[in-house]
């Protein structure tokens, strides 16, 4: 799943055909599988586009809140729940005071920012406590996490948290209610700030990717890590960019239907400044740092890194991340559901990035992508594809759970298996 | 040189105890600049911990400290941490790797010492954030490996290099700090080829014409010699010799080695041994990561008690591993003259072998178990003793337990508070007799025995040498004790095989000459 | 044995403070806090008795799920996570029972009849996997576990049931909660009990549950128990004693998903409905906060442990219901304790040393 270096640099075509595609398993398979739910389910696909760059820009700040703590070792954070609930909470007050717009967007971050901290230092030091079993622990924090939520909201709110407000508590005066409207508040903050017709936008993504060739080229000069070449990728990518340009062109020139539909550009602004950030935090001191304590706790320990603090700022960016990230989330989706929605979170981030490719002890900014299309892509098609087959929405409902769960089940002993015989290997070479 | 040049590190006096076993009595210790210096002795000897002093590691001042002094380039020092170690330009090249597979060779050579250089946000956010400036570190890291001629690509992942390799980019980090001035060299070519090893004394020589003192740890004999101006011999904790190396030979830095400090032998009267070989062993090897057996021929006769010396790392444990069966084992070896099957512990367990593990917390023990369990568990596994059955079903016959607990108890004087006490809080000595005891419920031919003094106080290694003598004289048990005490072989046992990178370098008697022993050990028996 | 000289007075006391600690402090927290509960639930006058009857029922009911993690942490694989698979197993067996129309006692073992070989079977191909992820099992076990859940609930919808007590009365598959009630619902609950001083005592489903530890007591006293044991312990000293220890693994999950299908069947029967769907989902973490509260660990664990876990843990449950009723007017209150206290025990036991995944 990894992209290993070619220690012997220059591999034929076909062998550098074969490594992508066992290098690729699972992305490939989901393709397909996306691919054929496309097609069975009957979907036309300008439903489709809409509703999945709207996915894409609803969920992808929260798959790219999980590459931090992967990179520095501590595997799939399950725990960016916590980060969702202080995300969540926040929006809470922000609607009880009736606070809308962009601006309370920003205020919304700007308040969640100190809890998703807080709840990212505790983190931190649990799993500093609890080494070598990091990622039961986030899931089972994210479990406790939410019974203490559920406390705050259903139970402490209107006893011992004052609250009066006939839209958000309920009748009885004690508790939230169950879903939250924030369509005269938070709704579309951020979409709304900047929307393009989506030729246009195809156009700057594919001017984006084509563009980004120069840029690494440059990178790659200035001398940094790599020196493997990706033909492959790089044509895939090369092709998707021109594809994309292309095909905006020709529905801009050619008014079609595709014009009217306007996209969020402004959180893609985000979302783009956020992988630039990854990107930039990767080259810095801290971020090297990350690297070497989840390359190797040890040695980066003889050399003097302090491998603890590092883990706990690791927890502290990736709970901060999911917390901004679910405002995101919320302020596009415009209405949620105060007990559930930060639920699934961490699952549904986890397996996207899964199926992108990465895996317990790598992640990419490309796997996140290619992994939000294709398991949103899923998850728009399986309940339609599922009714289609077998005359039963639920049934593709049960799929897709069931997707979600299997992939990280199996990813996770993909990862383990692996490790093990490599063990097995090194020890007994 | 002369007399008056300054030293770059000069220890004075040196002692440690650790909880009141001296393991370091009044080193004294003087290198100058540009000096080889080498330092020798057996597997503790006190060169780690001397080591560990030098660079203030935490097990010793967690254990309260050492005496002495330490001076480096003239001036007191106080030695807290590694990082002082450091900034006083003392640099080790680890015997294993510190290194980071997936990392360029750049980037391990400026392992948390990187350039970086301003970025707009790092002038907000702190100095944390600055960008790495992958080029100066990169030119940094040439310099380094020019200085060592080694023309390897500096962008190059460590992942898949030759090991040889690894070891020169970790040398390549040390003479990259710039203020180095005293690098030592742990056993630096213990895990390398007779080509690499070579290359690295090259090395050596090289950084040490450049004004680089060099403290150079190693069992090979014939390393010191070709590389070291200074030699210290430390044995048992002390100080034995200071030698320049014209002024010695290998024969007497190996007799300095070894010394005879056996103080009261335990008597094991020497017997006729009969011709009958209990076990023959062909070709034996074995893969144990660090203790790998690389062919070893051996006969142990019946009815004595044979020792395996040989230095750490050699393959001496390997050999009593391999043929119970825990690690891949290959070769052909015959017990009263059938062939064991090799690879299946149960088998070798059935026939009649027993083995007592060098790891006895991890492999001898159950260690939360009560002690009468960990004495029947085995026999119950392997002989299905203390069992009463009820037709397909089994139960633990507990009394039958017990009286055979409290009976061995009694027997080999095993102190704890009654059968049912875990083995964790019973002492060292005492864990070892459980260990014993559990070997003896299964009536074994003969018995394997490895480093069974390991981690036990004087008073108690007497007690446990003395029982296996017994076993011997009383039951006439066959016995091979695998030790890196050779004082400990030399007073048990009729004969000593002395292991040598996986294989048998000879067999001696135990009143043979130390010179024997200690080039033996080193591996430079034939090259003398 | 530092302070030789200290007074008798201040030997005890520390003798106490060492007793204490090593009881742990949760358990402490948790007796603490269920004697509270009892006292504010009879100023509530809400009468003890009834609270104590459910909480011997609750005992009855949850013993054997409890109990299924013990084989599992005993032979080395740590809590088992993976315990909705022998649920499922159970269920299963549950559904043919009713498919194939039996009842009563008949029905019940029959159901449990039927299950085991389900569950030798998932076990065995479990514990495989769980030999392949060492080090990992935990984390692995919860996701096979949530898996296995959402392909059975596939399964449900298309498995060939159509018994009409089961079947949706339009629609495929069967319902989400099936009735027991004239199959087996209570057999054991019902079975010789007795009124003593109004607490209500349902011999049959304690006895039973009994009889499931005494068994796996035996077990573990017979030799392949002490090699389970032994390989669980240190695996290094179980091969150095020749036991195939890959092998103890897969028995000891074996076992522990036989003990959760028929768990789940006890549990049924007290209840008086199958669960089906998504709702065996969340059982593995009430089970392992059981035993944990018990005084296990993620590497030890005994009986005694099983059976004070189970009632303390579910005892809080049922006090809880009725006490925050009558506070708040609340009924989540309770589920969300149970949330709270179930996953707090299962971090508090990951945080401590040693058991590394």
């Amino acid at each position: 799943m990894s992209h290993d270096a070619n220690p012997h640099g220059t591999a034929g075509t076909k062998g550098a055909v074969r490594r992508f595609f066992t290098n690729n398993l699972v992305t490939l398979v989901f393709l397909f599988i996306g691919i054929a739910g496309l097609r069975v389910s009957g979907l036309a696909l300008p439903f489709f586009i809409v509703d999945i760059v709207d996915r894409v820009a609803r969920n992808g700040f929260l798959v790219l809140a999980l590459i931090i703590p992967v990179l520095a070792g501590l595997g799939l954070n399950f725990a960016i729940v916590l980060g969702a609930m202080a995300g969540q909470a926040t929006i809470i007050f922000m609607t009880h005071w009736g606070i809308g717009g962009i601006w309370g967007i920003l205020l919304c971050m700007a308040i969640s920012f100190p809890i998703a901290l807080a709840l990212g230092v505790l983190t931190g030091r649990l799993l500093n406590k609890a080494r070598g079993k990091e990622m039961i622990t986030t899931l089972i924090l994210g479990f406790f996490a939410n019974g203490i939520y559920q406390l705050v909201f259903l139970i402490l709110v209107g006893t011992l948290i004052p609250m009066k407000n006939e839209t958000l508590v309920l009748s009885s005066g004690v508790g939230i209610r169950t879903t939250i409207d924030l369509t005269d508040g938070l709704k579309f903050g951020l979409d709304d700030l900047l929307r393009i017709p989506l030729p246009l936008f195809a156009i700057l993504c594919g001017a984006a990717v084509l563009g980004s060739f120069p840029v690494r080229s440059v990178l790659r000069k200035r001398a940094l890590a790599a020196r493997e070449k990706t033909p492959l990728r790089d044509g895939v990518l090369a092709l998707t960019g021109l594809f994309l340009a292309g095909w905006g062109i020709k529905n801009l020139v050619v008014e079609s239907m595709y014009s009217f539909i306007r996209v969020p550009a402004g959180t893609f602004l985000v979302l783009g400044a956020l992988c630039l950030f990854i990107l930039f935090f990767t080259r810095t001191k801290l971020g090297q740092d990350m690297r070497t304590v989840g390359q190797d706790r040890h040695v980066a320990e003889v050399s003097g890194i302090d491998t603890d603090r590092i883990r706990i700022t690791a927890m502290v960016m990736s709970t901060v991340l999911a917390a901004w990230g679910q405002i995101i989330f919320l302020q596009n989706l415009g209405t949620f559901s105060t007990y559930g929605s930060h639920e699934q979170v961490g699952m549904f981030a986890i397996a996207a990035l899964l199926i992108g490719g990465a895996s317990v002890a790598k992640a990419t900014i490309g796997q996140a992508v290619v992994g939000l299309f294709l398991f949103h892509t899923m998850f728009i098609v399986s309940p339609l594809a599922g009714r289609a087959l077998f005359g039963d929405a639920q049934l593709g409902e049960y799929f897709r759970s069931f997707v979600a769960y299997g992939i990280i089940g199996l990813s996770l002993a993909l990862h383990s298996w692996k490790k093990h015989m490599q063990q097995k290997q090194g020890a007994g070479g | 040189m002369s007399q008056t040049e300054e030293f770059v590190l000069r220890m004075k006096g040196i002692s440690k105890e650790y909880y009141g076993t001296k393991v370091l009595k009044g080193i004294d210790l003087e290198i100058r600049p540009g000096e080889v210096h080498g330092i020798v002795g057996e597997n503790g000897a006190g060169k780690s911990t001397l080591m560990n002093i030098l660079f203030g590691m935490t097990v010793i001042h967690s254990t309260g400290g050492y005496q002495g002094e330490i001076e480096i380039a003239g001036a007191k020092a106080d030695i807290k941490s590694p990082f002082d170690a450091m900034k006083l330009g003392i640099g080790m090249v680890h015997q294993e790797f510190m290194l980071i597979p997936g990392y360029t060779i750049t980037e391990n050579i400026k392992l948390n010492r990187e350039t970086t250089k301003d970025n707009p946000v790092s002038r907000v956010f702190g100095p944390k954030l600055k960008t790495l400036d992958m080029a100066s570190m990169g030119r940094d890291a040439r310099k380094a490996l020019d200085h060592l001629e080694m023309g390897i690509d500096e962008w190059a992942r460590v992942a898949g290099l030759p090991v040889g390799h690894m070891q020169f980019i970790e040398i390549a980090r040390e003479i990259d700090k710039s203020n180095i001035k005293l690098l030592v060299f742990d056993e630096p070519t213990a895990v390398l080829a007779e080509s690499e090893a070579d290359n690295l004394l090259a090395a050596v020589r090289k950084l040490s014409a450049s004004g680089i003192a060099i403290l150079f740890i190693t069992h090979r004999l014939h390393e010191i010699m070709a590389v070291c101006d200074g030699i210290t011999v430390l044995r048992d904790g002390s100080l034995v010799a200071h030698k320049r190396r014209e002024e010695t030979t290998i024969e007497e830095l190996a007799r300095l080695m070894v010394g005879r400090s056996i103080g009261d032998m335990i008597r094991n009267p020497a017997k006729s041994l009969p011709d009958r070989n209990a076990l023959e062993i062909r070709n034996l090897r074995v893969q144990m990561p660090g203790e790998a057996a690389k062919g070893v021929d051996l006969d142990v006769k019946d009815g004595e008690i044979l020792g395996i010396g040989g230095l750490a790392g050699q393959g001496k444990i390997g050999i009593a591993n391999g043929i119970l069966g825990l690690y891949p084992a290959e070769g052909e070896v015959r017990f009263h003259g059938e062939p064991l099957p090799l690879n299946s512990t149960r088998e070798a367990l059935k026939r009649g072998l027993a083995f007592l593990s060098e790891d006895r917390r991890g492999v001898g023990l159950l260690l939360d178990m009560s002690v009468e369990m960990n004495i029947a568990a085995t026999a119950v596994e392997i002989q299905g003793k203390f069992l009463r059955r009820f037709g397909p079903f089994s139960q633990i016959d507990g009394k039958a337990v017990r009286a055979h607990a409290l009976e061995t108890i009694k027997a080999l004087d095993i102190r704890c508070t009654g059968p049912l006490q875990p083995v964790r809080r019973l002492s060292g000595g005492n864990q070892q007799k459980v260990c014993i005891a559990k070997a003896l419920v299964l009536g074994p031919r003969l018995l394997f025995v490895s480093e069974p003094t390991r981690g036990i106080d004087i008073g108690a290694k007497r007690l446990v040498l003395e029982t296996l003598v017994d076993l011997k004289e009383r039951l006439g048990m066959t016995i091979v004790i695998t030790s890196s005490e050779l004082a400990e072989l030399r007073s048990v046992c009729d004969r000593i095989a002395i292991v040598h990178d996986g294989r048998i370098a000879g067999i001696l008697n135990p009143d043979d000459d130390d010179a024997e022993f200690g080039l033996m050990m080193a591996g430079d028996y034939g090259k003398r | 044995m530092e302070n030789a000289n200290a007074t008798p007075f201040a030997r005890a006391l520390r003798g106490i403070g060492a007793g204490l600690r090593s009881f742990g402090a949760p358990r402490i927290i948790i007796i603490v806090f269920l004697v509270s509960l009892w006292i504010t639930s009879t100023l509530l006058k809400i009468p003890f008795p009834a609270v104590l009857s459910d909480s011997l029922v609750r005992l009855g009911m949850n013993a054997v799920l409890t109990l299924a993690m013990l084989p599992s942490i005993l032979s080395g694989t740590s809590l088992y996570f993976g315990l909705p698979l022998g649920i499922i197993c159970g269920l299963l067996g549950g559904v043919m029972s009713i498919e194939l129309d039996l009842r009563g006692f008949e029905a019940f073992f029959g159901a449990v009849a039927m299950s085991l070989p389900l569950a030798v079977l998932v076990g065995w191909g479990y514990g495989w996997l769980l030999n392949r992820v060492k080090g990992s099992e935990m984390t692995v076990g919860t996701y096979i576990g949530f898996g296995f859940v959402s392909l059975m609930s596939f399964g449900w919808v298309t498995l060939p049931f159509h018994h009409p007590e089961m079947a949706w009365a339009i629609g495929k598959g069967i319902r989400v909660t099936i009735s027991l009630e004239g199959r087996f619902s209570g057999v054991l609950n019902n079975l010789w009990s007795f009124d003593i001083l109004g607490v209500r005592v349902p011999t049959g489903a304690l006895a039973f549950s009994a009889l499931c530890c005494l068994l796996v007591w035996l077990f573990f006293r017979s030799r392949s128990g002490l090699a389970m044991k032994s390989a669980g312990m240190s695996p290094k000293f179980a091969e150095a004693s020749g036991i195939n220890v890959n092998r103890m693994r897969i028995r000891g999950t074996i076992l522990s998903t036989v003990l959760g299908a028929v768990g789940i069947l006890v549990y049924s029967q007290g209840f008086g409905f199958l669960q089906l769907y998504q709702a065996p989902m969340y059982m593995g973490f009430i089970a392992a906060a059981s035993i944990l509260i018990g005084g296990a660990t993620l590497k030890t664990g005994r009986i005694s442990h099983v059976i004070i876990g189970t009632f303390l843990f579910h005892s809080i449950l049922v006090v809880a219901l009725p006490v925050a009723n009558t506070v708040s007017q609340l009924g989540s209150l309770a589920e969300i304790s149970r949330s709270v206290v179930s996953n707090g025990i299962i971090l508090y036991a990951l945080a401590q040393k040693g058991g590394a995944e």
